[in-house]
This record gives C-alpha cells, sequence and structure tokens, in this order.
C-alpha cells in the first residue's frame, strides 16, 4: 500500500515538474513548447562524451554530485534561453498553431543534433549509483532514489512559491502571466521575464533529466517525449497558465496512472494508458478551463 | 457599392432582393479554378514520373499523394475550425487497419490475426472496396468521438483530440488477436501503380472544396473568424465542426488505407505522433486557411526533404563526392521550416487560394 502511494507520488513528481516547466512558458507567451522534451534529453546528454558506442563515455557525469546537479541544471537553463533568443523571439505575437509548430520544428533540430553526435541507440550511464539502493521505511522497500524525487520536487515547489511571491522578479512574472500587455506598460521588462521564464523552465528540465537519468539508468533521445506528453496534457487539464493547476495536474495523473494499474483487471492492464486518456477527455468536457482556471486565460465577449 | 444609384427606397422591392443574391452557382463557379489547378499540378507530376519510369521515383510520388490525401485530410477540420487537432491521424489508423483486415489473403489472417470476426475472416476484397469501406469506418468513428469532442474548443480541445490519438493508438498497440499489437501486420497488397493515388487525391481535394464552399463549410469559417458572432447568427458551431470532422475522419480514414496498400505493411507506431508532426507541419508551414496552401505545403516540403536525402546520399562534384553528415536532412529541414514561419507565420499561402484571377482580393 505505502508502496503504491510513493510510487504514484515519485511518477506524480515528474509529470508536476514537466509540468511547470511548461506552465511557465506559457503563462508569459502563450506558447505550447513542444520543444521542451528534448531540452530534458539534451541535458542528459551534455554530461557524455558525443560517440555512438552503447557504452557512454561519461565526460561531465564524473564531477562530484555538488558540481553535477549544477551543471545539469545549467545546461537545461542555458539551452532553453538559446532557444528563446535564436528562435521564439521571432514569434511573439503570431497565433498558437504557428508558434507550436515551430516549437515542434525547433525540438527536431535538437533531437536530431543529438542523434547525430550520439546515434539513436539508448546508452547506459550510472549517476550516483549510491541512490539506487532500497531504504526500509514503515515496511516498505523504496529505492532511495524515490524517496529523493519526492523531497526534491516538494523543495522545488517551495522554492519557487517563495520565488514567485517573494521577490520582485517573481512578481513581475506573475504580473506577465495575467496581463502581459499591462504589465509592460505598468515598466515590467519583457525580454527580461521572458527569458527568465525561459531559464526557469529549462532548470527544470534539466532536473527531470537528472531524475529520469538516475532512475532508469539510460539516457535515451526519446525519454523527453514520454514526460513531455503527460506533462502537457497536466499543464491543460490544470488549466493552462496556472501554474499550481499543472502541479496538481501532474500529481493527480501520475496518481491515475499507479492506481489504474493496480485496480484493473489483468486482461485490462496493458490498456491502462487508454483508460487513462479516457479519463482526461472526461475532466477536459466537465472543466474545460482546467482544474484551476486560470485568471485571464478565459474567453471574453 | 456603386454611387450612381439613385436614393433606394429603404424597403427593397422583392425584385430589387433577388436582384443581389448571388446566383445558385456563382460562389462555385469563382472558385472552382482552385481545385481545377491543384488537380492540374498533381497530374502534371504524375505524368512526369510516369514518364521518368524509375521505380523509386514513383515511390517517392506515391507517399507525396498519400500525404497529401492525409493533410487535405486535416485542412478541411484543422483550416475550416481553427481548431488545432492532434487526433486525425488516429483515424489514419483505423483506416489503414479496416484495410489490413479486408485485403489480407484469408488464410494469413487466420494465423496471425486470430481474433477478427468469423466474416472479416473470410472477407478477400479488392483494395479499393477495403479504401471505401476503411472511409466509412474512420467516418463513423470521426461521428463517434465528434459528438463528445466538439463541444470543445481551443487548446483543450487540442489535447482531448491528442488524448483520442493516444487512446486508439494504446489500443491498437495491444490488442494483439486483432491487430497484431505492435507487430507489423504483413501481407496486406501493393499497389505500385501510381493512378489511384492520384485519383484519390483529386477526388479529395475536390470533397475539401465542396465542403468549403458549402453552407456548413460557411458557416465553419465564419465561427473560426468570429465565433461570437457567428453564434448569434444563429450557426450551430458544435454541429457544423461535427461535420468537417467527420468528413476529415473519412478521408484521413481513405488515406490511411492508402498507405497501408503503398508500403504493405502496417504497424501502430506507424500513425502516431511523427506521422502527426509531418503533416500538420505541411499544413501549416503551407498555410492552415488555404487548401492550396495545404496541397502545395505537402509538395513543396516534400521536395525539399528529397532534395536533402539527395544531398545527404552524396553529389559528385568535380573528382570528389560531396555528402552531407547523416542527420543534417532533419535539422537543415527542422531549421528551413523555422524560417519560413518566421517570415511567414499563417504559412506561404496564409488564406489565399490558387486562382487565374490575380488581382482578386480575399
Amino acid at each position: 500500500m505505502l508502496q503504491i502511494v510513493f510510487d504514484a507520488l515519485s511518477l506524480g513528481s515528474l509529470y508536476a515538474l514537466g509540468a511547470l516547466g511548461i506552465a511557465l512558458i506559457f503563462g508569459v507567451m502563450r506558447l505550447v513548447n513542444f520543444a521542451h522534451g528534448d531540452v530534458i534529453a539534451f541535458s542528459i546528454f551534455a554530461l557524455l562524451w558525443p560517440s555512438t558506442d552503447a557504452m557512454a563515455i561519461v565526460f561531465a557525469g564524473n564531477l562530484p554530485w555538488f558540481l553535477l546537479i549544477p551543471f545539469v541544471l545549467a545546461v537545461g537553463a542555458g539551452l532553453s534561453v538559446l532557444c528563446e533568443i535564436v528562435v521564439f523571439r521571432r514569434f511573439r505575437n503570431t497565433n498558437p498553431a504557428t508558434m507550436m509548430i515551430a516549437s515542434f520544428a525547433l525540438g527536431f533540430v535538437i533531437r536530431y543534433f543529438l542523434l547525430m553526435l550520439y546515434s539513436s541507440r539508448p546508452k547506459s550511464i550510472s549517476l550516483l549509483p549510491i541512490l539506487s539502493q532500497p531504504v526500509e521505511i514503515l515496511g516498505a522497500r523504496l529505492p532511495l532514489l524515490q524517496l529523493i524525487t519526492i523531497i526534491v520536487t516538494i523543495a522545488i515547489l517551495f522554492g519557487l512559491v517563495i520565488f514567485l511571491r517573494r521577490t520582485r522578479f517573481g512578481l513581475e512574472m506573475r504580473a506577465a502571466a495575467e496581463n502581459f500587455s499591462m504589465a509592460r506598460m505598468l515598466g515590467v521588462r519583457a525580454n527580461r521575464v521572458i527569458m527568465g521564464a525561459f531559464a526557469l523552465s529549462g532548470a527544470l528540465a534539466g532536473a527531470i533529466s537528472l531524475i529520469f537519468g538516475i532512475q532508469t539508468g539510460t539516457a535515451d533521445i526519446q525519454m523527453g517525449a514520454a514526460v513531455m506528453l503527460m506533462a502537457f496534457i497536466s499543464t491543460v487539464i490544470g488549466g493552462l497558465g496556472s501554474l499550481a493547476g499543472a502541479v496538481l495536474a501532474g500529481f493527480l495523473l501520475g496518481a491515475a496512472s499507479v492506481v489504474m494499474q493496480v485496480i484493473l483487471p489483468v486482461d485490462a492492464r496493458p490498456f491502462r494508458d487508454a483508460f487513462v486518456y479516457g479519463a482526461v477527455i472526461l475532466v477536459l468536457l466537465f472543466r474545460p478551463q482546467g482544474l484551476i482556471a486560470a485568471r485571464g486565460t478565459k474567453e471574453r465577449v | 457599392m456603386s454611387t450612381s444609384s439613385p436614393v433606394i427606397d429603404p424597403i427593397l422591392s422583392a425584385e430589387a432582393i433577388a436582384a443581389r443574391k448571388p446566383g445558385p452557382f456563382s460562389l462555385a463557379g469563382k472558385s472552382i479554378v482552385t481545385p481545377i489547378l491543384l488537380t492540374l499540378i498533381l497530374l502534371a507530376i504524375a505524368i512526369v514520373t510516369v514518364m521518368i519510369g524509375s521505380k523509386p521515383f514513383n515511390q517517392v510520388i506515391i507517399d507525396l499523394f498519400v500525404r497529401v490525401i492525409l493533410v487535405v485530410g486535416l485542412y478541411v477540420f484543422i483550416g475550416n475550425s481553427g481548431v488545432m487537432s492532434f487526433g486525425q491521424i488516429g483515424f489514419t489508423c483505423l483506416g489503414a487497419y479496416v484495410a489490413a483486415w479486408l485485403t489480407i489473403n484469408p488464410m494469413m489472417k487466420k494465423m496471425s490475426l486470430p481474433g477478427l470476426p468469423d466474416f472479416i475472416l473470410k472477407a478477400k476484397m479488392e483494395y479499393w472496396q477495403a479504401a471505401l469501406l476503411a472511409a466509412l469506418f474512420a467516418g463513423v468513428a470521426a461521428l463517434f468521438f465528434g459528438r463528445v469532442l466538439m463541444r470543445l474548443s481551443g487548446i483543450a480541445a487540442s489535447i482531448a483530440t491528442f488524448a483520442m490519438l493516444a487512446m486508439i493508438n494504446t489500443i491498437y498497440s495491444n490488442w494483439d488477436r486483432v491487430t497484431g499489437a505492435t507487430s507489423s501486420v504483413v501481407g496486406i497488397p501493393i499497389v505500385r501503380s501510381i493512378w489511384p493515388y492520384f485519383t484519390v487525391a483529386a477526388i479529395v481535394i475536390f470533397i475539401a472544396w465542396l465542403h468549403a464552399i458549402s453552407r456548413a463549410g460557411l458557416a465553419l469559417r465564419a465561427a473560426r473568424d468570429e465565433p461570437t458572432a457567428a453564434a448569434a447568427s444563429g450557426i450551430d458551431i458544435p454541429k457544423e465542426r461535427l461535420v468537417a470532422f467527420v468528413i476529415s475522419g473519412a478521408i484521413m480514414g481513405v488515406g490511411g488505407a492508402l498507405t497501408a496498400h503503398s508500403i504493405g505493411v502496417v504497424t501502430p507506431d506507424n500513425f502516431y505522433l511523427s506521422l502527426t508532426f509531418v503533416t500538420l507541419s505541411m499544413l501549416v508551414v503551407g498555410g492552415m486557411g488555404s487548401l492550396t496552401g495545404s496541397v502545395l505545403g505537402v509538395v513543396i516540403l516534400s521536395a525539399l526533404i528529397q532534395g536533402l536525402r539527395f544531398l545527404e546520399a552524396g553529389v559528385p562534384v568535380g573528382g570528389s563526392m560531396l555528402a552531407l553528415p547523416k542527420g543534417l536532412q532533419e535539422i537543415a529541414l527542422g531549421i528551413i521550416m523555422i524560417v519560413i514561419l518566421a517570415l511567414r507565420p499563417s504559412g506561404l499561402f496564409g488564406n489565399r487560394e490558387l486562382t487565374l484571377n490575380r488581382n482578386r482580393s480575399e
């Protein structure tokens, strides 16, 4: 039982972190960033030396943890800001479909850039192997990593809340998310806020890639896509632009996946994802604005 | 507005109203040039292909025609309604499997897909019959899903359609007695002649045009541009969207059946995210709101992809071979797409259509 709760929480943490990364950017520029998944993949591959072998030649991955973690976060943030400066800046104020396809094309470029350097084979890596050892809590054997994932996620969420509520920059970002043109008129600098959002979102992508990399022990170009899709769905059912909603929906989605895996009859288990997606459609039908509707995104007449 | 007319009686006579009303086929007459021109372009491509007579090139053009069908199918719903749907490729998947179920040799079917109902197990149809049934099946499925999904709009509708695609993919990837799960379903008769593909592409272009100028299509485009005003004028937006969704679903179904016959193998993952994004990119780069854009977007991007592949294979320059490194093709494609969209945010053609009359303003 406890096992299930922890599984649900740790899967939900991943989705929540991903959803947060997407919601942050959507909030400031109404962009659904499909390149986010590829930023996740890029951050983990930055630890490896370019080669096409199955065994990865670890390059930056041998750093001690107090350098490794900032390094990955910085890579994610750096790439994300670079995307903003080179590409997305040119797409402000275009329609959402165009932005979406542009972000997809950008993700495509990043993915094939990785493919060119590293080939499509997943690579086995071992990062911080201590974390894979199990620990015993209240009679359940859990991988230490699962526990750390949950704690780290909660810490990140608290940090983010404090950042958004207590600092000037956070205030500007929230203002921009609510009403961008009004915020600009009141002296919020657009470029700074948008770049800040991209940097934060990229750092979150870095965090996901670290957790994922340690959990699975592999670096896979496809790995961003799986988290990304669920994160994307969480962002929408949470209420696009609402950060709290994105986190809540991420945890709910993680819980739904884990719980359905347990309660569905054995014959139906392979179809679990179909039930999860069905539930997503149901939620959308009853709450098209999302669970927590963000102010300012409601359609006005 | 003519300025020479005298002051008009505020209450118009019946004849005056009748005179102002456009003739019954005036819109059709004005706009039929577009599908004819598009079909002629495709015809020219087909004739050149037959004249060249190269087998690999023939296959490339067949792929091109299949993509045209799929992207026109997307245009019917996405272009006219303005709702970004990620789910239409799901109907392509349904169509492709219907074609597989109905055309594979019954002996083989009994081995590979034993879970099929008896009447399907015994069926052995011609590919065109199967394609028609595929369209019907996909259309009915679209009606079923559309009844529920068309109540949503905006990004919620996009995600819901995506969830639908993911549902279809999950079911087809796991139902091994009926769909062979993730392993390939082989033995679908391959049609190598280019003409069936051309014919269907042409028919689909005309269907899309007919829908666009029909009452339903006009109402839907009005709802896309001014939802509030359209609803106030009595347009039932979910209903008009449903009409387009079903037509689009049927077109995607035919496209799926033809995809199956063009390569002879289907797996659920052929019809998932990568195909969705490739076709959506073609639609958006060409211009979402225009039939011309959707057809020429496919032609232009496919030409680009082929050109880059050609460069990747190597071109003799002087005495040495000059080849792009592997993977650069996709990177270049992505960059070109971003540049096109940055320069022309509403696609190459925007809302305009190809006509003979150059100074017609849209």
